[in-house]
């Protein structure tokens, strides 16, 4: 210890006392709190799905394209059917959502300005984002499967329109958060409109682009209602994506979880874990995807 | 009635000044703007009145004058940046090498090909170093690797970079420092060979020292280029600018009016004449400290 002895008086840099520091304890408990609140659900529903799951999963329960009648053990059969068509489904849905509600957003933030369109649009993707998911089956049950039938495609169309909006509403949300100084250089050395977009704009917002479309992509594959309406849950492997029904994942949970039979139920949790396996991938390959794209961003 | 006032203007090939620089210091011929009677709206809101200046090549003429005067909108003015602003709205003439700048089928894309900016807080792209500068020239349509890896060196070693960044050319633009962010988005604006640089307040976010080397560079690209700088800053005029323009808030007091104030150009001539023999009062208030 060293002591030094002056007439000075030392200055007291503690925190202040009384309510201050009482508030200060109450709302860092509180979060503690809320964060511990919002693990609890979190980690209930993973543990049970990976205790119940894990027994029924095996290569060949992800690759039989069969699905046998609902008696039989978890060891017959497999989910191969139901794995193809959640990638088929979910995959062909991106393809025709993500490009067009990117470019739906760029639209919105770059180009409409307080054009009547360009408010319209804004407004219709928040109401969509509200629509019910089973909205959008039956929407597409009466435009298109009453017409063409059951298929793969129907189920996209229907997963499709789940997902446009919340590609809309995020990729605008991107692009605003893009500061303008930026945009303000680009057009100082002489660019167009267009050229702003895709090589300033876009690229510095890419990162929130690429994360909120695929958590679309993951919410879609998790859906179950839509695809009740438009693919008609089989028991067999469609491969043909465009023409006859078709089954996916969420939907063999459904039909399977709801059978009397200890193999069914097997089969819908170890469904379950084969879909969460699946969005846990894709929230992985986003977050590299956008670690890649941010790499100059500090 | 003022389209025909513009045809009319546009057909002069003689430059003329309205605002006459000193005698003493020599009014070069040729000019690269001249600003004929502007007036620049926001909405409604005019927030420049009746502008006339005339900026001669290879000088490096100084804006000056106190907050919302209108200076970085009358600069904003020359390189067609103003039109990003929806509401914005540009009265009177401006020419660029005898070519009308507002005129109807001018691009402002190809006006600011020629006529480059830096901005008051520096706005590296989220790039690495050596795409901010090669971004120019690429958008511009130069292709090969050769050329845009001379393209960029000549421009950093310009804008007084080079030795900094030369090994480190593919690390992120936004990891440099201020000072160095501020020349490397010169340098990127110095890579389309411009024929002008606007500079919007360029040190204002900088250190003496950072300021002293941009200040520098500035006089060593002086003749190649043509400079126009706002400044807040008089000593920064004195120390670099050939032509000094001040400007200042004009208040028009009239009943049942909500904000009438407005910019106008008060005193435009030599650098030296402004700050030593200002003829408007309100300039030497202003250059002596007693205003703004």
């Amino acid at each position: 210890m060293m002591a030094i002895t002056t007439d000075q008086q030392t200055v007291d840099l503690r925190e202040p006392g009384g309510w201050r520091r009482t508030k200060n304890q109450l709302a860092t408990v509180g979060m503690w709190v809320a964060f511990v609140v919002m693990l609890v659900p979190l980690g209930f529903v993973l543990v049970t799905v990976v205790s119940k799951g894990a027994s029924a999963i095996s290569w060949q329960f992800l690759t039989n394209g069969t699905l046998p009648v609902n008696v039989l053990p978890v060891n017959y059969g497999g989910m191969g059917a139901a794995v193809l068509g959640t990638l088929e489904i979910t995959g062909f849905a991106a393809l025709m959502a993500i490009p067009l509600g990117v470019l739906g957003g760029i639209y919105i933030n770059e180009y409409g300005g307080n054009h009547v369109l360009a408010r319209v649009i804004n407004f219709f993707a928040d109401v969509m984002t509200g629509v019910p998911s089973i909205i959008m089956g039956l929407f597409i049950f009466t435009i298109w499967v009453l017409h063409f039938g059951y298929s793969g495609l129907a189920g996209s169309f229907a997963l499709g329109c789940l997902m446009l909006p919340i590609v809309i509403r995020s990729t605008y949300e991107m692009l605003k958060l893009v500061p303008d100084s930026l945009r303000e250089a680009s057009y100082a050395l002489g660019a167009t409109k267009s050229r702003v977009t895709v090589t300033v704009t876009l690229p510095a917002a890419i990162g929130g682009i690429v994360s909120g479309s695929l958590l679309a992509v993951a919410r879609a594959a998790g859906e179950t209602a839509p695809l009740l309406f438009t693919i008609l849950t089989v028991t067999s492997t469609n491969t043909n994506l465009f023409s006859g029904a078709n089954t996916a994942l969420s939907a063999q949970i459904f039909a399977n979880a709801t059978q009397p039979y200890t193999g069914a139920q097997a089969r819908a949790w170890g469904a379950a874990l084969t879909l969460i396996a699946i969005a846990f991938i894709l929230m992985i390959v986003a977050r590299l995807v956008t670690a890649r794209f941010a790499r100059y961003s500090e | 009635m003022e389209q025909e006032e513009q045809k009319v203007t546009s057909k002069l090939q003689v430059p003329e000044t309205t605002a006459k620089p000193a005698e003493a210091f020599g009014t070069p011929a040729d000019t690269i703007f001249d600003a004929k009677n502007v007036s620049i709206y926001y909405g409604s809101f005019r927030a420049v009145t009746d502008v006339s200046l005339s900026i001669y090549p290879n000088e490096i003429t100084a804006f000056i004058g106190p907050s919302g005067c209108g200076k970085t909108t009358v600069l904003r003015t020359l390189n067609r940046m103003n039109d990003l602003i929806a509401s914005a709205r540009v009265e009177g003439d401006v020419h660029y090498r005898g070519a009308s700048l507002y005129a109807k089928n001018v691009s402002a894309t190809a006006v600011r090909r020629r006529i480059g900016m830096v901005f008051q807080k520096p706005n590296p792209f989220p790039k690495s170093i050596y795409e901010n500068v090669a971004y120019g020239p690429r958008i511009n349509g130069i292709r090969g690797k050769h050329r845009l890896d001379e393209i960029v060196e000549r421009s950093l070693r310009q804008a007084a970079l080079w030795d900094e960044v030369k090994d480190r050319m593919n690390k992120s633009g936004l990891g440099l420092s201020g000072g160095q962010a501020q020349r490397l988005c010169i340098a990127r604006t110095l890579a389309v060979e411009p024929d002008v640089v606007l500079m919007d307040e360029p040190c204002s976010a900088l250190d003496p020292i950072a300021t002293g080397r941009i200040e520098d560079l500035m006089q060593e690209i002086k003749s190649q280029y043509t400079i126009v700088i706002v400044t807040h800053n008089m000593q920064q005029a004195t120390r670099v600018s050939d032509r000094t323009a001040f400007f200042s808030v004009l208040r028009d007091e009239k009943p049942g009016k909500s904000d009438t104030r407005t910019g106008v150009l008060v005193e435009y001539g030599a650098t030296q004449q402004i700050f030593e023999d200002p003829h408007d009062s309100r300039t030497q208030a202003y250059v002596t400290g007693r205003m703004g």
